[in-house]
């Protein structure tokens, strides 16, 4: 019995020396050469392997940097500023600070302001409903609320909204990835620069048809009016195919065009409310549907903020929810 | 006078056999009344959209050309109703988007036919073109392929160098379920149809033709069987029914049992497939000078009134079809632009008929909804009825996971699209949603790569 | 003209009349006319047992998928049911209460809802639960009644060893097979079902009624049951042609124990066999082989189940590079 037990113990431990030696040999023998560097750049990186990038995960991105002359071209939208300024460390070269950016969703055309035209009753995906037709509703640029962005974010800074049936960007988490923009079939995410203050405007609204035919489909589309065009001093307005787009560069976030706007397709984030134009306010109310007040409190949601944890938890139910919706357990 | 009618054939792999509906198969072609406005997209067909060479308030004749095709794979338009150019702009079409068309208002005066159009009803059998005249006359017609495909007839006469045509097939299968449309076409004009595909035949070169008609259409076997028996390498060829017979490569397997090589096309075993439909417009462009300007669509429907096939001129509004069905029944919750299997649901009703508008379909409530999708139990059932060989469960699996080059390499593009799969599916599991998705991923990739 | 509300979705718009409930059911009913003779050769007990399974196995599914996977409970499609019968065809019936809720257990637990339910099993749900049992509780598990003797007794029925059983023995003992063959009822019973087993595998008969049922309703292939019953015949009669004193004959293999209930029922489940027509007609003659390989030279007298569950394991390779043929590809 004893024996049998000894018998074993050896030839296991042979065994083990034997495959150790062949490994040892085989490692040496086959050993690729890598600069060290590419490891310490790697480490300072977020690890996300996003892909934010444009690079196939954060070890290519590690070499792409190591690899360039200049870090001009090269930047992680995840890490920012700090990151990069690590990496050129590491590097021992110089890297520029830039502006962060962040998503923003261009469409505004929740239920209450874009009516169903029909039912849409194809595999809940935003792509294979834009591939087969305009939408279940009038405007056929608007968003679909399938989630496909929603979907592709892999920070969570993401959700839809129920009641709107529009998506909804998590500022303090957006890493402007551009995942969630490549994502949209309908290219309704636009990456803009964070601003100063995290203020910013921009037009939420992609439709291209002339005013009467936009206003039809959705109340609250830009209809090429240009009134904002003439409104602004900087020229950072431009309207083209009946659709205004404001410039972030030469946006000196005056707040001049948005109460022109008669169909509030401009929004305006994490600015203090008005206070001077109460009155205009009050007046112009009457004649156009309600500013959609909730986008500013949710866009700056942070973390912490019980809306964000409320609103996943419905995505989920509606998720859930979804007849014909493929992996929701996997969502879920 | 016997006929020798060939012995039934068909394709070997896969196919399904949904309810056939045919209501429409013994309502002979009513001519539908001119419609005071049409609409014409310029875009009917695969390929570049035409160029608009009309303007505003312009006026125009029928059979006028309003818009010149956009490059060689693309094709001309013409005006189907006289009267004056009310607008350029956008239109919803069967696509399910707004694009550009022209919109014509009929004048208060008599319809004018734009000159060199032979009206007459008289049979022109003698083809006095010689192969080339035929192409640039077909392109000139605007003619494309009129079984739903839209694709350009002149494109694929054309044969490219180094290949050579040995077959014209003509494609009178119809396995759509409750399209009639080719059909009737076959039973009332048999003789056009023959001419027609002489003149197909004169273009691409070729000694010998085959008509694939399915067998659950015993007239147009007859009607089109006795006509060819005098006819020189012409033959009908009757087929098993079974979808999707009508697809262009299941026609050839089932004809001349030749399969088409994965990613090649019919020309490369030495095929050229078009639609009876074709051959009539073909023959209408060619012997009377008309161009494409109108075409058979069934209207039909479980619940529909009077389903019929009508004779109507390109940019009628759907709406108006229905109306001369019956009215829209209360029940429809669905309509669609071609058969069950592959037309589109429409998502309005004033949609004008195209080029490629076979059938308006309007499908009651109850059977409007998908069924709820259940996981897949992996019966098998997919890749049994799959018609190309290709397993779709996996195809959808891999689609959902991004698996693109696996997706490649398991052939997702030589998928037609034919809907066997989800028609299948005990789990009513969208397969060919996704399929659908992943070969225009696929497709885009392939494209970047070769870039 | 009024526009309507329109649905819209990708074509296709019609769907056949096929459903996972269908299915099932006409499994169930395929299953029949096995269930009624092994109620008329082993009485009450069968009947137990088999109700006993069935009722298990669908509160199992019900509380796991409910509780636990927090999935909607898919009981209406009839899955459970056919685990429990074919898990009550896998035992003896004189098997004890416990043993048969354990077995529902283990095989809706471990066999199906642990890899996600419907559709997601690698193994056969029934035949997991059943080679559990086997080898937790070997006695109670190879004690079976003999046929048509005690019909009103439960546990306490007469037991008897199975054809094979006792020809295994034999065997190992050293007698020639034709001695043994002898002991055995003639082959025409044993078609019919009057031997000692399992409760739904006796009879050969009734199983093959049920079987061509599901091939009229086209709910399964021919090709994974004639694959395996040709292996089979094939294998054994080449070792019975070698030499017919240490094997026994194709015919006697066929008609006993579970290999008609294993070919025509349990090997042609859906989510554990192939994708494939060419990939079932390999996995059916990969039973048939591993079956008879078991029989003559295993330890245990009997090999289908796990004959079946070794392939099982297979099925996901065999999906992986076993493809149909691809339309226009040589």
């Amino acid at each position: 019995m004893s024996q049998t037990i000894l018998f074993t113990i050896g030839s296991i431990t042979i065994l083990g020396f034997l495959a150790a030696a062949i490994l040892y040999f085989i490692a040496s023998k086959f050993k690729v050469y890598e600069d060290p560097k590419i490891d310490e750049v790697e480490a300072a990186l977020p690890k996300t392997n996003c892909g934010g990038c444009g690079h196939p995960g954060c070890r290519a991105f590690a070499e792409a940097c190591v690899k360039a002359d200049d870090l001009a071209d090269l930047h992680c939208p995840v890490g920012g500023n700090p990151t990069m300024k690590s990496v050129a460390e590491i590097l021992g070269m110089e890297v520029e600070e830039r502006d962060p950016y962040v998503a923003v969703v261009r469409c505004s055309g929740s239920f209450e302001y874009r009516e169903k035209v029909n039912v849409y009753d194809g595999s809940p995906n935003c792509t294979i409903a834009h591939n087969l037709y305009g939408g279940d509703t009038g405007c056929q640029y608007g968003c679909l609320g399938f989630g496909e962005c929603v979907d592709a974010c892999d920070f969570e800074a993401m959700y839809m909204d129920e009641k709107t049936g529009l998506p909804v960007v998590i500022q303090d988490k957006c890493t402007a990835c551009n995942a969630c923009v490549t994502a949209c079939p309908r290219d309704i995410l636009e990456l803009r620069p964070m601003g100063r203050k995290n203020r910013r405007i921009f037009v939420s609204c992609i439709n291209i048809d002339k005013g009467g035919a936009a206003k039809k489909a959705c109340e609250v589309a830009c209809t090429g009016c240009s009134k904002c065009e003439s409104e602004c001093k900087y020229d950072a307005i431009t309207i083209v195919n009946y659709l205004a787009y404001i410039d972030a560069d030469k946006c000196k976030l005056c707040r001049k065009c948005a109460p022109v706007c008669k169909s509030n397709s401009i929004h305006e984030i994490n600015f203090p409310p008005r206070k001077e134009k109460e009155e205009k306010e009050e007046r112009v109310k009457k004649e156009r549907p309600e500013r959609v007040k909730k986008d500013d409190a949710i866009e700056t949601a942070t973390l912490n903020s019980p809306v964000e944890v409320d609103v996943i938890e419905m995505v989920k139910k509606a998720n859930e929810g979804e007849s014909n919706e493929p992996d929701s357990d996997d969502k879920a | 006078m016997s006929l020798t009618i060939n012995q039934t054939k068909t394709f070997p792999m896969g196919g399904v056999h949904p309810d056939e509906n045919k209501f429409t198969a013994d309502k002979p072609i009513q001519r539908l009344e001119t419609p005071g406005e049409v609409a014409i997209p310029i875009s009917q067909h695969i390929g570049a959209p035409a160029k608009p060479i009309v303007e505003q308030r312009e006026k125009v004749k029928i059979g006028q050309v309003i818009a010149s095709s956009g490059g060689f794979v693309s094709a001309n338009i013409h005006a189907s109703i006289s009267g004056i150019v009310a607008k350029i702009d956008k239109v919803m079409d069967s696509t399910g988007y707004k694009r550009d068309a022209i919109i014509i208002k009929a004048g208060k005066d008599e319809q004018e036919w734009a000159e060199g159009i032979d009206l007459s009803p008289e049979l022109v059998t003698t083809i006095s073109l010689d192969q080339e005249g035929i192409i640039k006359k077909i392109a000139e017609a605007g003619i494309v392929g009129l079984g739903g495909a839209t694709f350009p007839s002149h494109v694929k006469l054309s044969v490219p160098k180094g290949k050579s045509a040995e077959f014209l097939i003509l494609n009178g299968v119809e396995c759509e379920p409750y399209l009639t449309a080719d059909h009737r076409l076959m039973v009332e004009k048999s003789a056009e149809i023959v001419v027609g595909a002489k003149i197909l035949m004169k273009a691409l070169g070729v000694t010998k033709t085959i008509i694939g008609i399915e067998n659950n259409k015993p007239d147009a076997i007859q009607k089109m069987a006795e006509l060819v028996a005098t006819e020189v390498g012409m033959s009908v060829q009757p087929l098993k029914v079974q979808y999707p017979q009508g697809g262009e490569k299941q026609l050839i397997r089932a004809a001349i049992q030749r399969e088409v090589p994965s990613g090649g096309l019919p020309i490369d075993v030495g095929a050229v497939v078009h639609n009876v439909g074709t051959a009539f417009a073909v023959y209408e462009a060619v012997q009377k000078n008309k161009p494409l300007i109108e075409r058979v669509v069934t209207v039909t429907g479980k619940d529909i009134k009077n389903p019929s096939n009508f004779l109507v001129r390109i940019g009628t509004p759907v709406g108006e079809l229905i109306e001369a069905a019956g009215g829209i029944p209360e029940n429809t919750g669905k309509v669609i632009s071609g058969g069950p299997m592959m037309g589109k649901a429409l998502n309005a009703v004033d949609i004008p008929i195209a080029k490629g508008t076979s059938g308006i379909l309007l499908i009651p409530n109850e059977e409007s909804r998908r069924g709820k999708m259940k996981a897949c139990i992996r019966c098998s059932q997919c890749v049994t009825v799959c018609p190309m060989g290709l397993e779709p469960y996996l195809l959808m699996t891999l689609t959902q996971k991004e698996y693109f080059e696996r997706l490649e390499s398991d052939k997702v593009m030589d998928c037609i699209e034919c809907g066997s799969c989800s028609f299948t599916c005990p789990s009513d599991r969208p397969l060919l949603d996704y399929i659908r998705l992943g070969k225009k991923t696929v497709a885009s990739l392939i494209r970047e790569r070769n870039n | 003209m009024s526009t309507p509300f329109l649905t819209v979705s990708p074509s296709p718009h019609i769907h056949s009349d096929a459903s996972v409930q269908k299915l099932m059911y006409g499994v169930i009913i395929a299953m029949i006319p096995a269930m009624a003779v092994s109620f008329y050769v082993f009485g009450i007990g069968a009947l137990f047992v088999t109700l006993l399974s069935v009722v298990s196995c669908v509160v199992v599914e019900f509380a796991l998928s409910k509780y636990l996977l927090k999935k909607e409970p898919t009981i209406v499609d009839g899955s459970a049911v056919i685990t429990g019968i074919l898990l009550a065809f896998n035992v003896p019936s004189n098997l004890p209460w416990w043993a048969v809720i354990i077995g529902s257990i283990v095989a809706i637990g471990i066999g199906k809802s642990a890899f996600g339910g419907l559709g997601n099993n690698p193994f056969n749900p029934a035949l997991v639960g059943r080679v559990f049992l086997l080898i937790s509780f070997p006695v109670q598990m190879t004690s079976w009644p003999v046929p048509f003797v005690s019909r009103f007794q439960f546990l306490d029925a007469t037991t008897g060893a199975t054809p094979l059983g006792e020809l295994k023995e034999g065997i190992s003992a050293g007698s020639p097979v034709s001695d043994l063959m002898s002991e055995v009822p003639s082959y025409l019973y044993l078609l019919a079902g009057g031997m000692a087993g399992s409760v739904g595998e006796i009879s050969a008969l009734a199983l093959i009624v049920g079987f061509l049922y599901m091939l009229w309703k086209k709910i399964v292939t021919w090709h994974t049951p004639v694959a395996m019953l040709a292996s089979i015949v094939v294998f054994s009669g080449m070792l019975w042609m070698i030499d017919p004193t240490r094997f026994v004959d194709p015919v006697f293999h066929l008609l006993t124990g579970g290999i008609m209930l294993g070919a025509l029922f349990m090997a042609t489940d859906y989510v554990t066999s192939p994708m494939t027509h060419k990939g079932m007609l390999i996995y059916g003659a990969g039973i048939g082989i591993l079956t008879i390989v078991i029989r003559t030279w295993g330890a245990y007298p009997e090999g289908v189940s796990f004959a079946i569950l070794i392939m099982n394991g297979v099925v996901p390779l065999m999906n992986k590079y076993i493809k149909p043929k691809r339309f226009g590809i040589k």
